[in-house]
C-alpha cells in the first residue's frame, strides 16, 4: 500500500464525513465533478454524495453566507476558498457572522472553512498568504492549522464535527510533500483539538512552529543538535485558536527558552501572541529574551529566488536559536 | 432567459381577511415605532433607533404573505414585517430596553434581534450579508428533503450596491433557491439621494441580469404593496424560483431618530404619500374596514403597547456578573486556561 499523502488524507475526512452524517455537505468552487477542486481534495466525492458536493459560483461572501445559513439550520458545510488569500472576500462573513452567531444567538454555527495556505514557488502575493492572525483574532472563531498526515484526517474529522466555525489551514506545500506509509484511518488518532504536540524533545530551547514550518524546525533541530550540540523541543501548534497555552508554556518551562517560527507576516500574528503569552505568563521561566522568526514584512514575491528569501527558512531558526542559547 | 418583469402589478383577488390583517400589521408597526421614539427621547433605549415611519405598507406585505416555517431577513425598517410574522411586541421591548430576558441578552441590540426558532435572522449590520444566509437556510432544507418553505430577505436601494447582495442574487438564481429579495427603495442611502446610489432606470431591471422575475409597485400605496408581495411569494413557493421586488416609497424620517434628514428634499418629502393615512381610506373606499374601526384598532393596539411596556419594563437588566463572557459555543482545553 502506498504512502498516503496529507491531500489524500483530507480526501478521506471528507469522505469519511459525508458517509457518516448526511448533514455535511461541501460546497465551494469548482469542488464537484471530474474537476474536484483547484487542488483535487475533493476528486471523485461528487460520484459518491451527489447532490452533498454543489459547485458554487465565484462568490466567496456567498459561499460563507450559504454555509452560515445551512449550519444555523442544523447542518454541517464544509466550504472550500480556492486559496486562503481569496478568503478574504468572506471576511465578514467570517468573523462578523459565523463569530458571533453563537454569543449573539446562543445557537452554533457549526461550519468549516477550508483555506489552502501558504507560500510555494511562484505563487506570488495572492497565492501565498496566511490566514491564521486575521481570521483567529475575532472571538468565536477556531482556527487549526495540521502539519502532518494523522492530523491532517482527525482535525478535519474533528473541525465537522465542532460546534463552532472552524478556520481550517491546509498547507498547500504539505499536500503532496507529507505522506506517511503507516496512516491507517480505523487507527489515526490525534490530540484533542486545543492542544500542542511535542514532536521533538529537547531541554536546550523550545521552538513553536505549525503547518509547514514544522518541517523547517525539525531540519533545524537536526542541525542544532549535529553540528551545535543543541537540543531543541519543538512543539507543533496544531490549533492556533483557541491557543494552546499549557503546552507552550509547560515546554517553556521545561527549556527556559522560546523561539517562535512563523511563515506569517510579523506584525500582529499567532507569533507575537506566543511571545506575549510566555513575557506575560512565563516571565519568570525564561532564560534568554523570547525571540521569533516570521517573514519578511512585505507583500509575498512571486519570483522562486525572491520567494525563499522572504520565508523563514530552517537556517533562520537555527541562528535564532543560538542566539538565544548564548544570550 | 426567463425573466419576465410584471411593471406596476395589478391587484389580484387579495382575500378580505389578508387585507385587514395587512392594515392592521401596518397600524401595529407605527403605534409601537412611534412608542419607541417616545422612549428614545426619554433616554430609556440603549443604542439607536431606526424606524420604519413610510415603510409600513411594504414591509406588512412582506411579513403577511409568509408562513409559519418561513424565514425572514428583516432591514432596520421592518417592524411591521416582523410584528405580522409574528414577532410579539414584548420581544421587540425586552431587546430595546436592554431585557436579559430579550432574545439577544443585552448582547446585541435593537434591529439587530432575531430568532432563528421563529425564522427571523438576527442581522448583522452589512445587510447584504443576510441574503445568502436565507438562501444558506433554504439550501440546507432542501438538502434534507424539506420542501414548501420560503425566504424573504429585505434590504434598501443602499444595499442593492453592495456586493454581497449581487453574489447572493447570482448564487440564489443558479441555484435556483426560493428567495425572494425585496427592496426598499425609500429614496436615500442614509443621506445620499438614488442619484448617488444607482444609474438605471429602476432597480428592478437588475432582475433580468440575474434571470429572476422581478415585480415592482408604488409602496405607499398598501394594496398594491400587498398584492406585489403575495405575487412575488407565491411565485417563490410555487416554482421555487428566486423573486427580486422593488417598492417605491419615501422616507418619512431621518435614518434614524439621531438623524433629522435635513438633507432630503422639501418638495418630496412635501408630496409624500403616508401609507398609514392613506390605508385606511382605501380600505374603507373598498369596504375593508367599517368607519371608525381604525380608531378603535388604535385604541386597543396601544393598550397592548402598554401591558407589554409595564410588564418588560420590571424584568431584570443585561448585567455583567450574570454573563459567562464566552464566544465559543465549545469547552475547546486553550480556553480552560485563558486568563
Amino acid at each position: 500500500m502506498s504512502a498516503t499523502s496529507y491531500a489524500g488524507a483530507l480526501r478521506l475526512a471528507l469522505d469519511h464525513a459525508l458517509r457518516d452524517d448526511d448533514d455535511v455537505f461541501i460546497y465551494g468552487q469548482d469542488v464537484a465533478g471530474s474537476f474536484g477542486g483547484a487542488f483535487k481534495i475533493t476528486k471523485g466525492l461528487s460520484d459518491r454524495y451527489g447532490d452533498r458536493v454543489i459547485n458554487a459560483p465565484i462568490s466567496e461572501d456567498a459561499i460563507a453566507g450559504m454555509a452560515i445559513g445551512a449550519a444555523m439550520e442544523g447542518m454541517r458545510p464544509v466550504i472550500e476558498f480556492q486559496f486562503a488569500d481569496f478568503a478574504t472576500i468572506a471576511f465578514n462573513q467570517l468573523v462578523n457572522h459565523a463569530g458571533t452567531t453563537y454569543w449573539r444567538t446562543g445557537k452554533p454555527c457549526p461550519l468549516t472553512a477550508r483555506l489552502p495556505v501558504g507560500g510555494t514557488p511562484g505563487g506570488g502575493p495572492f497565492h501565498s498568504q496566511m490566514a491564521e492572525a486575521w481570521l483567529g483574532h475575532h472571538p468565536g472563531m477556531v482556527v487549526f492549522a495540521p502539519a502532518t498526515v494523522d492530523d491532517a484526517y482527525c482535525m478535519l474529522r474533528q473541525a465537522i464535527a465542532s460546534n463552532d466555525p472552524v478556520i481550517f489551514c491546509e498547507h498547500k506545500y504539505l499536500y503532496e510533500q507529507v505522506r506517511d506509509d503507516s496512516f491507517n484511518p480505523d487507527l489515526a488518532s490525534a490530540l484533542p483539538a486545543g492542544e500542542a504536540a511535542i514532536r521533538r524533545h529537547g531541554r536546550d530551547c523550545t521552538v513553536v512552529a505549525w503547518s509547514a514550518m514544522l518541517y523547517d524546525a525539525l531540519r533545524a533541530a537536526d542541525v542544532l543538535a549535529r553540528e551545535h550540540g543543541i537540543e531543541i523541543e519543538v512543539i507543533d501548534l496544531r490549533c492556533l485558536r483557541p491557543l494552546p497555552r499549557d503546552g507552550v508554556l509547560g515546554s517553556v518551562s521545561r527549556t527556559g527558552r522560546l523561539v517562535v517560527a512563523s511563515e506569517d507576516f510579523p506584525f500582529g500574528g499567532v507569533a507575537a501572541e506566543l511571545l506575549a503569552l510566555v513575557a506575560q505568563h512565563g516571565f519568570g521561566l525564561l532564560d534568554a529574551p523570547p525571540v521569533r522568526v516570521s517573514s519578511l514584512d512585505t507583500p509575498i514575491p512571486f519570483h522562486p529566488s525572491l520567494w525563499a528569501a522572504h520565508r523563514p527558512q530552517a537556517a533562520d531558526i537555527v541562528a535564532a536559536v543560538i542566539q538565544t542559547v548564548r544570550f | 432567459m426567463q425573466a419576465a418583469t410584471s411593471m406596476d402589478s395589478t391587484v389580484t383577488d387579495l382575500g378580505h381577511e389578508l387585507r385587514r390583517t395587512h392594515l392592521r400589521a401596518m397600524l401595529n408597526g407605527r403605534l409601537l415605532e412611534e412608542r419607541l421614539r417616545s422612549l428614545y427621547r426619554q433616554g430609556l433605549i440603549h443604542g439607536g433607533v431606526y424606524l420604519g415611519f413610510g415603510q409600513e405598507a411594504f414591509s406588512a406585505a412582506g411579513g403577511c404573505c409568509l408562513q409559519k416555517g418561513d424565514v425572514f431577513a428583516p432591514l432596520i425598517r421592518d417592524m411591521a414585517g416582523r410584528l405580522a410574522f409574528g414577532e410579539t411586541v414584548e420581544e421587540v421591548l425586552r431587546t430595546y430596553l436592554g431585557k436579559r430576558s430579550g432574545a439577544m441578552r443585552g448582547r446585541d441590540g435593537n434591529i439587530h434581534r432575531g430568532s432563528l426558532e421563529q425564522g427571523i435572522l438576527p442581522m448583522i449590520s452589512h445587510l447584504g450579508a443576510m441574503l445568502p444566509t436565507a438562501a444558506g437556510i433554504l439550501l440546507a432544507r432542501r438538502l434534507r428533503g424539506a420542501s414548501g418553505s420560503v425566504g424573504l430577505a429585505a434590504i434598501g436601494d443602499g444595499a442593492m450596491a453592495c456586493g454581497a447582495t449581487h453574489e447572493a442574487l447570482n448564487a440564489v438564481a443558479v441555484h435556483r433557491l426560493p428567495l425572494v429579495v425585496m427592496v426598499a427603495n425609500n429614496g436615500y442611502s442614509y443621506s445620499s439621494p438614488n442619484s448617488c446610489a444607482f444609474a438605471c432606470d429602476d432597480l428592478v431591471q437588475r432582475a433580468e441580469g440575474y434571470g429572476i422575475p422581478g415585480h415592482h409597485c408604488d409602496a405607499t400605496d398598501p394594496k398594491a404593496a400587498l398584492a406585489t408581495m403575495a405575487g412575488a411569494i407565491t411565485a417563490a413557493r410555487e416554482t421555487g424560483q428566486a423573486q427580486l421586488v422593488v417598492g417605491k416609497l419615501l422616507r418619512l424620517c431621518g435614518h434614524g431618530e439621531h438623524d433629522d434628514g435635513a438633507y432630503m428634499d422639501a418638495a418630496q418629502r412635501e408630496a409624500a404619500r403616508d401609507c398609514l393615512s392613506f390605508g385606511p381610506e382605501q380600505a374603507v373606499a373598498d369596504g375593508i374596514l367599517a368607519a371608525g374601526e381604525w380608531d378603535q384598532w388604535r385604541q386597543v393596539i396601544t393598550t397592548t403597547i402598554d401591558t407589554a411596556l409595564a410588564t418588560v419594563e420590571a424584568e431584570p437588566d443585561a448585567e455583567p456578573a450574570q454573563e459567562d463572557w464566552q464566544a465559543w459555543s465549545e469547552s475547546w482545553p486553550g480556553l480552560e486556561a485563558a486568563p
